[in-house]
């Protein structure tokens, strides 16, 4: 499980275009933002945690199809389904693995992008926090949709089609916590929420991925 | 006799193009008399006017959006546990219908709203949450689409659908939390006191009848169009493969 775990990371950090892309996409779509809306800085500060919030989220899902596809293409994810390993386990570690390399970033990255953003000063600390406890819950509800589209051919454009539905409530709880944040208002219960759905995805999830992944590789 | 005698697709055909044609009259009898009933027999809202009328349309084709999920969640737990392929065919057949159900509930709504909260939309817990169930209807079918191996397809399905179900259950309550809405809460219920006024209450009652019928017929129809489709499928494949031996005797 380790060695996978490494070898994912390695492949992420050398293979090129994976591990800053994602990190790429989210400036981006943040510096898009203004252009979009208009400067006017008291409106960036209202809508900063949401913005903040979406960006990751995109940010995560662009990278979504190369999580088991590369994997299914070379053959390596048949050699993985006669390892020891559980399938479960298998995706669950390929889940951890992305989180690592593009979540963790989209976390460190967001204060820095949330000064472009002119968002209020004490959102950052809980805005840093609730992506901390949804960003893993999208890697692993993405690596769920990642199983059950690794079989079609460009399956990317129904991939999002399938996993956007199912990132509704982690957004809805983390943007909110970080907007009651952004206006001095409590956050802890969506916090607790948002926690709750990440704990619960994370504990079903890999079943359900695992059983689709058996039928693909069938 | 047992109900899963009719997971053999013959006797399942057998019983449905029997039972068709009287769900088809019900249906049909019961939307012409709740309808006219609706529409023109009953007085105006002293306060909504004759919009109201609306909610002959509105509230079963809503009803019937939720419903026609389940029905799905349902055969594809069945699917998932005893591999009757009527099971997946059925759950496949209804979701266009459900589809359907949810547009004409979005745009019911849409144009009741207008008149009545002075817009055409808002990010209402119900509204969005059925505008979800919208999104999840569309990638269950697109799913569907995408396979060409029906029975991994099938098995993709089911579980998207379980998957798809909890998912949209909670994103039913996260958006209750995150906003407060204009729409009022449910108007019908068994346990509860106050429902609408009996005049609306008895037409409405027929209309949803005959959504439901509608609905039992529709996806009855399909399911014995997709088993059909199969069977072709099927019969072209031997055709094809008996044809080439015969070429290579030759």
């Amino acid at each position: 499980m380790r060695a996978l775990f490494f070898r994912d990371l390695a492949l992420a950090l050398r293979a090129g275009g994976g591990f800053g892309l994602g990190l790429a996409f989210f400036l981006i779509v943040v510096v898009l933002v203004p252009f979009s809306v208009g400067p006017q800085s008291a409106l960036l500060t209202e809508i900063a945690p949401g913005v903040l919030w979406l960006g990751a989220l995109l940010a995560c899902l662009l990278s979504l199809d190369r999580l088991l596809a590369v994997d299914w293409e070379d053959g390596a994810l048949d050699l993985l389904a006669t390892s020891p390993l559980p399938l479960e386990g298998i995706v669950a570690v390929k889940a951890a693995a992305h989180w690592v390399t593009t979540g963790l970033p989209l976390v460190l990255a967001a204060p820095v992008l949330g000064v472009l953003l002119n968002l209020a000063p004490s959102g950052y600390g809980v805005l840093v926090l609730s992506l901390a406890l949804g960003t893993p819950a999208l890697s692993m509800i993405g690596a769920f949709g990642a199983a059950l589209t690794v079989g079609i051919k460009r399956g990317g454009l129904l991939l999002s089609l399938l996993v956007l539905p199912l990132y509704v409530p982690t957004l809805i709880f983390g943007a909110e916590a970080a907007r009651r944040a952004a206006q001095g208002l409590d956050p802890a219960t969506p916090l607790f929420l948002l926690a709750g759905i990440t704990l619960a995805v994370l504990a079903a999830m890999p079943f359900a991925a695992g059983a689709v992944l058996r039928v693909n590789l069938r | 006799m047992s109900l899963w005698e009719y997971a053999n697709p013959v006797k399942f055909l057998r019983l449905s193009e029997r039972v068709q044609p009287w769900l088809w009259a019900g249906a049909a009898i019961c939307l012409g008399v709740g309808l006219v009933w609706g529409f023109f027999f009953t007085p105006d809202d002293f306060r909504q006017g004759s919009t109201v009328k609306i909610i002959y349309l509105h509230v079963p084709s809503a009803l019937m959006a939720i419903n026609a999920w389940f029905m799905m969640l349902v055969a594809s737990l069945i699917w998932i546990v005893r591999r009757h392929h009527v099971s997946a065919l059925a759950a496949k057949a209804a979701a266009p219908v459900g589809i359907v159900m949810t547009l004409i509930a979005l745009f019911t709504g849409a144009i009741w709203g207008q008149p009545m909260w002075g817009t055409w939309w808002a990010w209402d817990p119900r509204l969005t949450s059925f505008l979800i169930l919208f999104l999840f209807y569309l990638g269950y079918v697109a799913l569907w689409e995408a396979i060409e191996d029906p029975d991994t397809a099938a098995d993709l399905t089911a579980i998207l659908c379980l998957v798809g179900t909890v998912f949209a259950v909670l994103s039913r309550y996260a958006v209750l939390f995150w906003n407060q809405g204009l729409h009022q809460g449910a108007s019908l219920s068994l346990d509860k006191e106050e429902n609408v006024a009996d005049v609306f209450y008895f037409p409405l009652l027929v209309c949803i009848g005959g959504f439901v019928l509608l609905f039992l017929a529709l996806v009855l129809y399909r399911t014995g169009t997709e088993i059909r489709l199969r069977r072709t499928r099927a019969l072209m494949a031997r055709e094809t493969r008996s044809a080439t031996l015969r070429a290579e005797e030759a």
